[in-house]
Parts: structure tokens; sequence; C-alpha cells
């Protein structure tokens, strides 16, 4: 069997396997508990049911993840380049940059919400908060990586401090910026709906997928809540589908991680 | 007359701290044209003299000019070609070999004209549009070669370039080099481990002794350029680099 075909039969195969096994567990159940656990068949049906509010409700999450990751881009770039000038400011700084990541964001959220608001300033924020500790680490430590043989030349060749960064350093520091772009784009939609879980509003229409959740869980329309889930998942694969080709699209022609696909 | 020196090194000792003394009151001139090899023991300082006169790292004691600037008055002069290739992997060939001239801020005209001259001199004109992963180690040093010709230096410095080629590939390239050096009147000084490629390629070989690094003897090369490849097949060649293998033999047997 051709690899390609490969790839795509045995996962579809094993997903198939999987929803036959969903399907005997729940027709296994005792009637009065098999509401817990909605069939595919009624989640696709929820779908329908619900499909207005779900895609808003998509369409609200996706602009809070969309803000909240652009943000963290921007500004861990920002800080990565800052800390990759010192080791003095790295040395100052890496221990809160720890603590930023350890506090759990949830516990702030109650009062991220008299700070800046209910709804996507709030959702933005705590996006921001999640996808930016992966993001600063890596991509410092490709700054901070760069091949001490390609630093000399530079140096030989009489560089200014800017051409060592922006035509050495940061070329090289890529694909360490990518990993940390691929973990962060996983965490965005999540992020996301977290953020709006904890912190958002239905205000004009604002609410998200967290919020849906919420109302779903609390009507107990499972299959709708499954719908929910499923739907965060997709937006997910997006992100990732995305940060994926851009990586490709920097990296393929040169990058040894790209060279088997290559030739 | 005798001709100015390209390179002048008076009395040059060189102590990284409080560590043992690596280069003791080196003197030595180099005169243009001159293709002086640098040999001896590890640990004789040959590659720290080379970076000595490059001006990547400072003396301690005594005197380095080069075109009678110091080597960071002369940093427009020289070029220096690293052990290792050190090509950026996310550029072309040509952008490669432009590294320099972009760095000092030449014309993108000026840049693609003195990129495609030194590619052609190199017999790589061809994989202009290739990635350093595609190419063969030789290649790659050949790439290198031309990075560090593309500002015409006056002054070319090799540490050991060859060195991790395979033996045909290094003496293709040892004849490549001389062939280039008809065209552009360089000096070079080329540190290297094997005598072989000292004599086939200099005017003058330093055999260096270490413990503290210095010059133990210098030996004239007398055979005419351009050299090719026949000329490793004659006798007077072959005496030599038995000349010279013992007396590297006898400096190193003194070190040990």
């Amino acid at each position: 069997m051709p690899p390609r075909l490969r790839n795509i039969l045995l996962p579809a195969a094993a997903g198939a396997l999987f929803v036959a096994v969903w399907y005997v567990f729940r027709f296994s159940l005792a009637d009065e508990m098999q509401f817990l656990l909605p069939t595919p068949g009624e989640i696709i049906g929820a779908f329908r049911e619900n499909g207005d509010a779900l895609a808003r409700a998509t369409l609200n999450t996706t602009e809070g993840a969309l803000l909240g990751f652009a943000a963290a881009i921007a500004i861990s770039i920002a800080l990565a380049l800052a800390l990759s000038l010192s080791s003095l400011v790295r040395v100052s700084l890496y221990p809160y940059l720890m603590m930023l990541q350890m506090t759990p964001v949830i516990v702030f959220a109650p009062i991220l919400v008299l700070w800046v608001g209910a709804g996507l300033k709030s959702v933005v924020v705590i996006t921001f908060l999640i996808c930016f500790f992966p993001l600063v680490v890596n991509t410092t430590q490709g700054l901070i990586s760069t091949d001490r043989n390609l630093v000399e030349l530079f140096r030989m060749y009489r560089a200014s401090r800017w051409q060592e960064i922006f035509l050495l350093r940061v070329p090289s520091a890529l694909p360490y910026f990518f990993t940390g772009l691929r973990i962060a784009a996983t965490l965005a939609p999540i992020g996301a709906l977290v953020g709006d879980y904890t912190a958002g509003s239905s205000a004009g229409d604002g609410g998200g997928l967290g919020f849906q959740a919420i109302i779903y869980s609390s009507q107990a329309k499972y299959p709708a809540l499954f719908a929910t889930a499923a739907v965060t998942c997709v937006l997910g694969f997006i992100f990732v589908a995305i940060v994926l080709s851009l990586s490709w699209l920097a990296l393929h022609h040169w990058h040894d991680s790209y060279e088997r696909a290559d030739r | 007359m005798p001709a100015t020196p390209l390179v002048d090194l008076r009395d040059v000792t060189k102590r990284y701290g409080d560590g043992p003394v690596v280069l003791d009151r080196v003197s030595l001139a180099a005169t243009p044209g001159d293709f002086v090899s640098l040999i001896g023991p590890s640990g004789c300082g040959k590659s720290t003299l080379l970076r000595l006169i490059a001006g990547l790292s400072p003396l301690t004691t005594g005197a380095v000019t080069v075109c009678g600037h110091t080597p960071e008055e002369a940093a427009a002069e020289l070029a220096f070609v690293f052990q290792e290739p050190t090509l950026l992997p996310w550029l072309s060939v040509a952008h490669n070999v432009a590294v320099p001239l972009q760095l000092r801020g030449a014309a993108p005209a000026e840049r693609a004209a003195a990129t495609h001259r030194v590619l052609e001199l190199v017999r790589l004109a061809d994989r202009a549009g290739a990635y350093p992963r595609q190419l063969s180690g030789g290649q790659k040093m050949r790439v290198s070669l031309a990075r560090a010709l593309s500002l015409a230096p006056r002054l070319l410095l090799l540490d050991e370039p060859f060195g991790a080629l395979d033996e045909m590939t290094r003496e293709h390239l040892n004849e490549e080099l001389l062939a280039i050096r008809e065209l552009q009147a360089w000096t070079a000084f080329f540190v290297t481990h094997s005598v072989a490629e000292a004599v086939f390629l200099s005017n003058r070989i330093l055999v260096m002794a270490a413990g503290p690094g210095r010059v133990h003897a210098e030996i004239a090369v007398p055979f005419a350029y351009p050299r090719t490849a026949a000329t490793r097949l004659s006798r007077e060649y072959l005496d030599l680099v038995a000349e010279v293998s013992r007396l590297l033999r006898s400096v190193e047997g003194a070190a040990a």
C-alpha cells in the first residue's frame, strides 16, 4: 500500500472503529442513563438545531483567539529580543516569566472582569496570557542559540549590532519561533474558550463557545455541549494547520526538519 | 629595493589571561604575493597567529600591521576562510557569497556582479540558487572561499579550510586555489596540518613549535607558479615533502 494512502486509510479506520465502540457503549447503557452520552448522530442533529447560536459563538471565540494570539506573538517577539540582548535582563526576568505561567489564570478571571470588563477584552487577555509563555521562551532560546561560528563571521566582517540581529540572529531563531508558535496555536482556541467561560459576556450577542457551553450544560442540552467541544477542536485544527503552513513556507527550503519530505 | 611588507609582525606575544604563553615573541613579514603556510603540532598557536593578523583577537604585547595599518583599520583589505564553511543555511549560495558586501552596504547591482564573478572563479555559477544543505562538503568550502574573495581582498587568511575534506577533493581545491591566485593577486596565510598541501601551495613554509608557540624554521619552496597536478609527481616536490615531514617530526618529538 502506498504510504500516502495508508496515512489516510489507517486514521479513517481507527476513527470508524471508535465511532462503532461509541454506539455499542451508548446502547449498552440503561435507558435512563443514555442521555449522558449522545450519539454522533444526535450531535450532528444538535448542530442543525443550534446552528445560528453556534456559528455566532464560534465567530466571537475566533475573534478573541486571533486577537489574543496576535498580541502574544507581537509582545513575545519584542520581549524575546530584549531578553536575548542582555543576559542580565534574562536572569532578572526569567523567574517572573515562569511565575506568570504557573499562575492559574482562572483564579484571576473575576478580577480581570473588574479591570477590563467582561466579554471580548477579558477573553483576549486570557488567551494572551495562555499563549505568551511558550512563544517567549522558544523565541528567546532561538535568538541566543545562534551558531558561534556565524556570529564570528559577522564580527569579522564588522557587521553592526542591527545587522547581526536582523540578518543573523532572527533568521536562525525562526525554527525555534515556529516551535513556540505551534504550541501556542493549539492553546489559543482553548484559551479563548476558557476566557469566555470564566469572563465572557453575552451582551450584544458577544458570547462565545465558553458561554454557549455554560448555557447548554445548565439546560442539560448534552448533544449541543458535545457539538460545542467539536467546534473548538476544529478551530484548534485550523489554527495549527495555518501555523504549520507558515512554518513550511518559511523553513522548508533550508531547514533540516523538512529534508526528508523534500527529497 | 625590497617590497614593503603587506603583513608585519614584531615580537608578537599572546597569552589568554594568566594562562600559558600561546605565542612567544613571533616576528615575521610577508611581502605582496607571498603564499605562507603555517604548519606545526597542535597547540603551537598557528590558528591564534592567524586570528591575531585578522584582528579577531587582541595581542598581549608586540605589534601587527596589515598594509601599514592595524588589523582593525585594514579590515577592508583582508578576508578570512574558517575551518568550517560557516554558511547561513537559510540563504542561497549567491546570497551567502554576497553577505560581506551586504554588510558593507554595497548596492544590489555591485553585489550581483561581484557574486557572479567569484562564483565563476570557484566554478559554482550554476549552483547560485542552491541552498547549502544541497551541496557537498567540497562545494560548501568553495562557496566559503568565493565569499571571502567577493571583497577582492589583498590578504587572504585561511584556517585549515580543507582539513575536513577527503584527499581527492582537497587536491582539486588546492589546484583551484592556485588557479584563482593566477587571476587575482592576493597574499595568503594558510594554516594546515598537511605537509603535502603546504609544499604544493606555498612559496614559504613556517614550521612552528609548541610550548610556547614560536616559529621554529622557515623553508622556502622554490617551484615556480603556476603549479599543477603534475607538480606533485616531480622528484623535487616529493623530496621537499619528505624534508618538511622530517623537520615537523623532530619538532613534535621535542614537544613530546
